[in-house]
């Protein structure tokens, strides 16, 4: 009996913890302040910049990232745990760790950025790094859980295909993508969640200029010093907008798809 | 005709067989588990390359490891029947069915697939997801969609072992009339020698990755080649050693006691196999003086009824079960516990190696 007390406390406690900050946004913003620092031009394009730079991001995501996780989920070959380490590192590297990584890799005078210069190409501190940063940060998410949902597929499925005249391409598309499906949803709104809220890495490798880099939440750490009501109010616009496209992902991903995967 | 021959590796298991099945026939490949029977289907099917082996169909060379050639499954025509049927469960019935035919236009295609349902008696059930149908609907959509690429050969892998009893003997007896009509070469997949005497034109055993003998189910029964296939028969075996006795019979001193003779001859170690059908019981006291040379002493251990008849077992010590009617269960009161003689003549025992 106590412990069952005990539990249900411990359960009190977290959820109070991790929802109190995100309900007192809401309970501190007027609702006619939120109306208001939408319509304000900058808070408007920093929201906008968010919103592109992340589809485009997920997008880059999936198109690699699929089938690299289910190359990784079902093949064996030597140094694969190795390869999945390496892949998973960008998830324990500190925002700014990975900003400054980004510059000595792909920044004007990184390793690699002769190169792409040569192409005409120029990332940092255009829309364009923001988009490097925001797929560096956020992939390893959908990689970890891509892998996990691929490698959960009874692999009778791809067999059956195979037997039933199907290529191994055509039953990657037919077969085991519909399949993995919910896993692969919940990744990609994991890794959305992670790229909208990303700040480090992008401060540091695409900079804060309104308009070109600064994203929503660039744009909260901009405002907070100096208006720390507009600051809140774009945070409230930015939790409705994060749980809006996670709540959708989740309908459209296959029912229960975060549900689902996370057992 | 379909050819298959494998050996090398896999796994564990050292695969060493050949088969050959001649169109119209079905071949039961029966033996225990981890014998290897499925990992023949997967080289049939090209979803399992063997370290030597060759694999031909109809003329069609599909694999032929020292030429270097080897087809992808999906250019193997064969129609594999999974042991848990293998439905995408993000498609409906008739797609289901449907998924193999991606040559046929489109229109054509659903006819097609819902052809086949009805013809399996599913027309009803076409919209529904593999979850919302039952063990039995399962098997029929699995074998409607393995059906509809008109395969040159089939592959079965324990096709009724995923049903229930009670659905088992109609399933078994479509499957049967499928294979009948297709007309096309099969191997069919069982642990149990009764399924396989049921639907194998011949019935080829492995063990441990080699077949050790082929026939039909009657042959195998009547002339097990080793004790293995004698105890997969369901036959009574006792292991023992031979030696030459009078009147040119074999006698054979039971391991942990007890004595048989044999018309068969052999020396050494051997397996003693005769079927519970031949074996008589009668009360301990007075050995009966009929034709049966051979009485073996022992106490009734389990006593399981099947159907119109009833398996005992007896620990003589080494466990002989003998095949009687309920009226002699009732008769000669026997229950666990209950001391019996169990008799057979020394025609009925053969002696195979061990």
């Amino acid at each position: 009996m106590l412990f069952r007390v005990g539990l249900a406390v411990a359960l009190a406690v977290a959820l109070t913890f991790l929802t109190l900050p995100v309900v007192a946004i809401f309970v501190d913003t007027a609702p006619g302040e939120l109306l208001d620092s939408l319509g304000e031009q900058a808070a408007r394009e920093a929201l906008l910049l968010s919103l592109e730079t992340s589809t485009v991001a997920i997008a880059l995501i999936l198109g690699v990232g699929t089938p690299a996780a289910y190359l990784l989920a079902t093949r064996r070959f030597r140094g694969r745990a190795l390869v999945v380490t390496l892949l998973e590192l960008p998830l324990v590297l500190p925002p700014a760790v990975a900003g400054i990584a980004l510059l000595a890799a792909v920044g004007p005078a990184g390793i690699l950025g002769g190169t792409i210069e040569a192409f005409g190409i120029e990332l940092a501190l255009e829309t364009a790094g923001v988009v490097v940063a925001l797929t560096f940060v956020a992939s390893p998410f959908y990689l970890r859980q891509a892998q996990a949902a691929f490698a959960a597929v009874d692999r009778t499925l791809l067999d059956a295909s195979r037997t039933l005249g199907a290529s191994e391409a055509r039953s990657f598309v037919a077969v085991m993508i519909p399949a993995a499906l919910p896993g692969l949803a919940a990744g990609a709104a994991l890794a959305l969640g992670r790229a909208l809220g990303e700040f480090g890495a992008t401060l540091m490798f695409a900079g804060s200029f309104e308009g070109i880099t600064q994203t929503a939440p660039l744009a909260i750490y901009d405002r907070f010093a100096t208006d720390f009501d507009s600051a809140l109010a774009l945070s409230a616009v930015l939790v409705a907008v994060s749980a809006a496209i996670l709540l959708s992902v989740k309908l459209v991903g296959g029912g229960e798809a975060l549900g689902r995967a996370a057992r | 005709m379909l050819h298959v021959e494998a050996s090398g590796p896999v796994g564990a298991l050292r695969l060493d067989a050949l088969l050959e099945i001649r169109a119209g026939e079905t071949l039961a490949l029966a033996g225990p588990s981890g014998a290897g029977k499925t990992s023949l289907l997967r080289v049939a099917a090209g979803l399992l390359r063997p370290e030597h082996g060759r694999v031909r169909c109809d003329g069609e060379v599909w694999l032929d490891t020292a030429a270097g050639r080897n087809l992808p499954p999906e250019r193997r025509r064969c129609g594999y029947l999974f042991q848990e049927y293998a439905l995408f469960p993000h498609l409906s019935a008739w797609r289901n069915v449907a998924y193999p035919l991606r040559d046929v236009p489109r229109p054509e295609r659903r006819r097609r697939a819902l052809a086949l349902l009805e013809r399996f008696g599913l027309a009803a059930r076409s919209d529904a997801r593999p979850r919302e149908l039952s063990g039995g609907e399962r098997q029929r959509v699995a074998l409607a969609r393995a059906v509809a690429r008109r395969p040159a050969a089939f592959l079965l892998d324990e096709p009724l072992s995923a049903l229930d009893p009670s659905t088992r003997g109609a399933a078994g007896r479509e499957l049967a009339a499928v294979l009948h009509e297709a007309g096309a070469p099969a191997v069919l997949v069982t642990h149990s020698f009764e399924e396989a005497a049921l639907f194998g034109d011949r019935v080829a055993v492995l063990d441990r990755g080699r077949v050790v003998q082929q026939g039909t189910a009657a042959e195998l029964a009547a002339g097990p080649a080793s004790a293995f296939v004698a105890d997969l028969t369901g036959a009574v075996v006792l292991a023992g050693t031979a030696r030459r006795g009078g009147g040119g019979l074999t006698e054979v001193e039971l391991d942990g006691g007890g004595r048989l003779v044999s018309a068969d001859l052999a020396e050494g170690p051997v397996a003693a196999t005769v079927h519970p059908w031949e074996i008589t019981l009668e009360p301990p006291a007075p050995v009966a003086s009929g034709s049966a040379r051979n009485h073996l002493h022992g106490t009734v251990v389990a006593v399981t009824p099947l159907g119109n008849r009833v398996r005992v077992a007896l620990a003589t010590p080494q466990a002989v079960t003998a095949e009687v009617t309920p009226e002699a269960v009732t008769a000669l009161a026997l229950r666990p516990g209950v001391p019996a003689l169990a008799s057979f003549k020394a025609t009925a025992v053969r002696l195979v190696e061990r």
